[in-house]
């Protein structure tokens, strides 16, 4: 049987970047916890170079969703599709390992490390010289450390964290640790990265910086992005294309002008009078 | 005014990455090991060798193997006992079984079978975790001390259920049994010491260290950046467990000569190391030294000060020791909960700006 994953049409977005084929397909999942079901059924594609914003009030299951695509969840029913292939069982480290990263709600930063430490731990994923190179130091794991290091540089320089390379995170400001845990979800080099309310408790500098660092990931390394965020604003500017849930139904999926005309879109958010 | 990294830039990713980043440390490091190894062997005695230097050094080995479980990857671990005498019984039944088998291989091999039991009872921490875990290390603890009492092949069937190692040589000097001389056996430790410091301090820095303080920060986000839970707390209790059995089998072969389980592998074993780490810093191969030393010398000093200098009864002296070492950690916890490595780096902060703090 042909599966209908790689669809091969492209559509170009209203700024003009072209969209390729479906990178991951949700398929009618759902996910429960004991009697409560925090996904219903819920099926949408994330594309190729595209921004997609999973949004919905409190409760909705965004962050359930994000769990599901980076295998922290693993869904009753239902399947997920990755890069053209069905997902078996797997670990969160094995999907971690497909091009996958993201960020956390809460921040999830290692707490008694650098920001630099922190950020060369998402380079784990591609660093594997044995232990006994790395006992000696010497030869293969130190240039293995910096050919990685240097990565990590670029990454520093991009996210404008230079200043605060050797500062242990806990000491660092809010924003700052939100932008460095960015850092290091973009360290691994993902295909795919999934921010979880990038922009919550930011003030509008920072919300203005932080959308300016989700648009040029993007643009300059052509990352696909998945991302929840409250800030209606900023989701309606930055994302392509908008999948609405409530209380763990998909209630709509389009592009932002679609969602927003939508009215169970407008019910979910706004209310209505029940007659 | 000497201590400045003001200056002192770096210009590749190698230079910034070594160990002692600083040149006053680098200096200073050079000097302490030019003086450990040049300078001590010539003016070492019995004395000292017994009561100071053979203990510190054997005990930083078994600080520095806890402290990348705990201080590292988070692993709460009581059983340190117990695999210190996994290392001192394989040390024994390889130097019994294999007369001819250089004592430095004995040495190593030791660790290398604690390292693979500790691997095994590392296994319940990929499910439990905190003092769920550290009662699961505590039913190693007591097991291992079980075993060794209970099975009498690991001591050969001696009728005093004691193990004694026999006499063993490197280039023709003694090392164990009767008649060692001081500079020589101290000599032996201080090289594995010193290797074994290097090694561990750059597996920590490496992708390997650096998955165990992800899993140690917080395991959920470690595994999500793609670290293997599995594969990064084996390794810790392995290579951990590894260290522990070194400086089991020098504590038995080289220090003590001959040993009983029960007496010096029980319990107070894993918490004397555990004390050190806490107190020497937790996460820090500094600390591990400096909480060794701690704990070794503090007992020593204060025998002399109470005994020889104040002229008191040894057995009051001894019961105050006890008293005194206890208050004394209390109090310093109290006062630097971070431990030794850290105080030591707040001085190292201080002498940064020092004569001119402003």
């Amino acid at each position: 049987m042909t599966h209908p994953v790689m669809q091969e049409d492209t559509y170009t977005t209203p700024d003009g970047r072209k969209i390729g084929g479906v990178v991951m397909e949700m398929k009618n999942i759902t996910l429960r916890f004991g009697g409560v079901t925090a996904i219903k059924d819920i099926s949408f594609d994330i594309r190729e170079g595209e921004v997609r914003a999973i949004i919905g009030p409190n409760g909705a299951g965004k962050s359930s969703m994000l769990n599901v695509i980076n295998g922290f969840y693993h869904p009753q029913e239902g399947e997920v599709w990755f890069r053209g292939e069905k997902r078996g069982p797997m670990k969160p480290y094995q999907i971690a390992r497909q091009g996958i990263a993201r960020t956390f709600q809460n921040i999830a930063l290692f707490k008694g490390m650098s920001t630099l430490d922190n950020i060369m731990t998402g380079r784990l994923i591609h660093m594997n010289t044995s232990i006994a190179s790395q006992a000696f130091w010497k030869g293969p794991a130190e240039s293995e450390e910096i050919a990685n290091r240097e990565r990590v540089e670029k990454i520093i320089d991009f996210l404008e964290i230079q200043t605060i390379r050797k500062t242990p995170v806990g000491s660092l400001p809010y924003g700052l640790q939100k932008r460095v845990e960015l850092g290091r979800a973009l360290a691994s080099d993902p295909s795919l990265l999934l921010l979880d309310e990038p922009m919550a408790g930011m003030n509008v500098e920072e919300k203005e910086d932080m959308s300016r660092f989700i648009l040029d990931v993007n643009d300059e390394f052509g990352t696909t992005i998945a991302l929840i965020e409250h800030d209606m604003g900023v989701v309606m500017d930055i994302s392509d294309r908008v999948v609405v849930m409530d209380y763990g139904a998909k209630i709509g999926d389009g592009t932002p002008d679609e969602v927003r005309k939508n009215e169970k879109v407008i019910a979910a958010y706004l209310g209505v009078a029940h007659d | 005014m000497i201590y400045r990294e003001v200056g002192d830039f770096k210009t590749t990713y190698r230079a910034d990455g070594q160990t002692f980043p600083i040149w006053f440390d680098r200096i200073r490091y050079y000097v302490v090991l030019l003086i450990a190894f040049c300078v001590v062997p010539f003016i070492i005695n019995d004395y000292w060798l017994n009561a100071v230097l053979l203990p510190f050094l054997i005990y930083a080995i078994a600080a520095i193997g806890l402290n990348i479980l705990t201080g590292y990857c988070g692993q709460v671990s009581l059983g340190t006992g117990g695999f210190m005498a996994v290392g001192a019984y394989s040390c024994y039944k390889l130097m019994t079984g294999f007369p001819d088998l250089n004592i430095m291989f004995c040495v190593l091999l030791s660790g290398v079978i604690t390292a693979l039991v500790g691997m095994l009872f590392g296994l319940p921490s990929l499910r439990i975790k905190g003092f769920y875990l550290a009662v699961a290390t505590l039913a190693a603890q007591f097991f291992l001390v079980w075993l060794f009492n209970k099975v009498a092949w690991f001591y050969n069937y001696s009728a005093s259920g004691q193990i004694t190692a026999p006499e063993r040589t490197i280039f023709g000097y003694r090392i164990t049994g009767a008649e060692t001389s001081a500079p020589v056996t101290y000599l032996f430790c201080l090289v594995l010491v010193v290797i074994l410091a290097i090694v561990a301090r750059n597996l920590t820095r490496g992708h390997l260290g650096r998955s165990w303080m992800a899993i140690r920060d917080m395991d959920i986000a470690a595994e999500i950046i793609g670290v293997n839970p599995l594969k990064a707390k084996l390794t810790a209790f392995g290579i951990s467990s590894f260290y522990i059995g070194v400086a089991g089998a020098l504590l038995f072969a080289v220090y003590l000569g001959a040993v009983e389980v029960g007496e010096v592998f029980g319990i107070q074993k894993s918490f004397l190391v555990l004390f050190m780490i806490i107190i020497g810093g937790l996460g820090s191969i500094f600390g591990s030294f400096a909480g060794a030393a701690f704990m070794v010398l503090l007992p020593v000093l204060l025998k002399n000060v109470l005994v020889g200098t104040l002229g008191w009864p040894t057995d009051i002296a001894t019961h105050l020791e006890f008293a005194i070492v206890g208050a004394l950690i209390i109090v310093f916890l109290i006062l630097e909960p971070h431990g030794l490595a850290q105080l030591w780096r707040i001085i190292k902060e201080k002498l940064r700006l020092w004569p001119f703090p402003h």
